[in-house]
């Protein structure tokens, strides 16, 4: 079964995910840091593939790719990586990147890895649905991959129903129409956006991204979602200093 | 052949709308709404009047006869050099500030690299009184000052953009971030045929008076509407869409697009998309571009800042792969070599973009008769420093 599903089949609620970009701060901390992750309490990883121009993300996450590339980090590394990761590691991992480096890679070949390493899904914010429907859910779902769609406050109850119908595994609802990194501002229209959603049953469960770096914050998205994604603060958290030391102490917030 | 937009967002295997769900509103709210709006009779009276009393149009035609003597063709440049804000860029702002008043928008934003785009953009703004926030690289605003000071003259915000290699590609992604978070009241003026469905078609659109008003002048001038060839530079793509798009359909009249070869082709500094792209996604449309094997995009290099951007339009792309135009590419030394000629042949002097345009005139082999239409999509002032530098004036 895939991971994913068996996450959620097991856990309805305070679901923890962790998003860190491969291949930093150190080129190799990609498996340490999911190691690390797991033995504290994460229940699902995204990691980020390095673009050059992630159009999606503020400022902090462009300067972890930035960072990875740098370092010398691409897809053919990554899959390397996730092999020596998948030997200790047991949550679900899923890979999140722009989808120009997948098309460069070759979809069907970048799926095949991903199968080969473990991997349980995608999350691809520029690969919109219609050309995903019509050239590459089969490639997905013929290697067992998840693909996850964003929905935001501006999404149209109509849209998240299709969005729902296409997608398996969750729903990442961002907080806000933001680039990654902002502030989560739980005023009363992201509220009433997320009671919407929750309101509409969807098939899928949701989880909420984008602006979650505290307890309390945390715990917002898990009172309206299955639980949170924490990518900027976390991130940050692992910027300088001993890995494994910051990622309890962060960690320890949520945990 | 269909070379022009189907109904899906794409020209043949490129176009689109690679975009993340933040931006799906807008683009979808301007994607249903551009054709009824443009199509209206009142947008159509309101956009020419203001491209005949504030533009300046129609551009002339203008039989370069010195220069048609030196290359054994009649040479017709395309005088878009003589627009107000002094290039093609406002046929487009003019009309997407139109089409963002008819959507409610209150707040512009641009991208801009070597400043062109950022002032025809502040220019509008000013006309009818919006706000208007100019993203621009750091090292673009550090070498293109009077146009910084143009647009802050104009009341624009320039913001310094200062990720990845702080130029054209980078003010892009700040901009499209911008719209991200400013998702309803905020209106995204982009300046080439670039950028997700339907941009590359909207602003072919507005850039397709160029094309309209020429043939129209080749009748009057020659009795035929058909030239033999017709000639652009080629960046993003915008002046020579604008100049390409009423003779697509006209198999007979060769378009020849020229990019920016840089220091040469293969010297590594080169933004000769076409001869070292691969197709794949930038800024929110499938296209070719300049990009390393593992799909992360190259930073090009030109002399002139207009044609150095690493990808083209996706309808250049399709015109590319279906052969229907020819891509030439033209380095910056024979640029500002053609760009000298013209001033002291014809006593015009190009932007350093337009220049090589003409620049490949000296590539072509004439007999005497053919017809032949340059596109001067810009003039020069704004590359003095450029000149001045090269020739030590």
């Amino acid at each position: 079964m895939n991971r994913i599903d068996l996450l959620f089949k097991e856990k309805k609620n305070n679901i923890l995910s962790i998003y860190y970009t491969a291949g930093y701060p150190g080129l190799g901390d990609t498996v340490a840091i999911a190691e690390a992750l797991q033995e504290s309490g994460a229940d699902m990883l995204e990691i980020g593939f390095p673009y050059s121009d992630p159009v999606a993300d503020g400022p902090v996450i462009q300067a972890t790719s930035k960072q990875a590339l740098d370092n010398g980090m691409d897809l053919n590394l990554l899959f390397e990586q996730l092999k020596q990761l998948r030997k200790k590691v047991t949550i679900p991992v899923l890979l999140m990147g722009y989808v120009n480096p997948v098309l460069q890679y070759g979809v069907e070949n970048f799926c095949k890895a991903c199968a080969d390493a473990g991997i349980d899904g995608c999350i691809v914010p520029d690969l919109p649905m219609y050309e995903y429907e019509e050239l590459y859910q089969g490639v997905f779902l013929k290697y067992g991959l998840r693909n996850i769609f964003l929905v935001t406050p501006q999404t149209s109850d109509e849209r998240i129903r299709k969005i729902d119908g296409l997608s398996d595994g969750f729903i990442y609802l961002l907080s806000a129409s933001a680039t990654t990194g902002k502030n989560l501002n739980v005023s009363d229209v992201t509220t009433t956006y997320f009671s919407r959603v929750a309101a509409m049953e969807l098939k899928n469960p949701t989880l909420i991204g984008f602006g979650i770096s505290s307890k309390e914050t945390f715990e917002k998205a898990c009172k309206y979602a299955n639980g949170g994604i924490i990518g900027t603060a976390f991130v940050k958290a692992v910027a300088k200093g001993d890995l494994k030391e910051n990622i309890s102490s962060f960690m320890k917030m949520f945990r | 052949m269909n070379y022009f937009v189907n109904e899906k967002g794409y020209y043949g295997d490129f176009g689109g709308a690679y975009i993340p769900e933040m931006l799906y509103p807008n683009v979808e709210e301007l994607r249903q709404n551009y054709l009824k709006i443009i199509n209206d009779a009142d947008f159509q009276k309101e956009f020419h009047a203001l491209l005949k009393d504030y533009v300046g149009r129609p551009s002339p035609l203008y039989l370069a006869k010195r220069l048609s003597k030196k290359y054994n063709a009649h040479i017709f440049l395309k005088r878009e050099d003589l627009n107000h804000t002094g290039a093609h860029k406002i046929n487009n702002t003019i009309g997407q500030i139109l089409l963002a008043e008819k959507l409610g928008k209150k707040r512009i934003i641009a991208e801009t690299g070597a400043g062109q785009h950022g002032v025809a953009t502040a220019t509008v703004c000013a006309l009818r009184g919006l706000e208007c926030v100019i993203y621009m690289g750091e090292v673009d605003i550090q070498r293109q000052a009077p146009n910084v000071a143009r647009m802050k003259m104009l009341g624009a915000t320039v913001i310094s953009a200062v990720s990845g290699s702080k130029t054209l590609k980078d003010a892009t992604n700040e901009a499209m971030r911008d719209w991200i978070n400013n998702p309803v009241d905020t209106h995204y003026i982009i300046g080439s045929v670039v950028g997700p469905h339907p941009y590359p078609d909207m602003v072919s659109i507005f850039q397709s008076v160029i094309s309209e008003e020429t043939k129209k002048q080749l009748m009057e001038q020659t009795g035929s509407d058909q030239p033999d060839y017709v000639l652009a530079c080629v960046g993003g793509g915008s002046n020579a869409m604008g100049m390409f798009y009423h003779f697509i359909g006209d198999e007979n009249v060769k378009l020849i697009a020229v990019e920016a070869a840089g220091k040469g082709v293969s010297s590594g500094f080169s933004a000769a998309t076409t001869f070292l792209g691969k197709e794949g996604v930038l800024h929110g449309s499938r296209s070719i571009l300049m990009q390393t094997a593992d799909g992360q995009v190259v930073e090009p290099h030109s002399v002139s800042a207009g044609l150095d951007y690493p990808g083209i339009g996706p309808q250049h792309a399709h015109l590319f792969k279906t052969t229907r135009a020819q891509y030439a590419s033209i380095t910056d030394e024979e640029s500002l070599e053609a760009g000298l000629l013209c001033t002291q042949m014809e006593g015009i002097i190009p932007a350093i973009e337009s220049a090589h345009a003409l620049a490949y005139l000296e590539k072509m082999e004439f007999t005497g008769n053919e017809n032949v239409v340059v596109c001067l999509s810009g003039r020069g002032d704004k590359d003095m420093q450029t000149y001045m530098n090269y020739f030590g004036f």
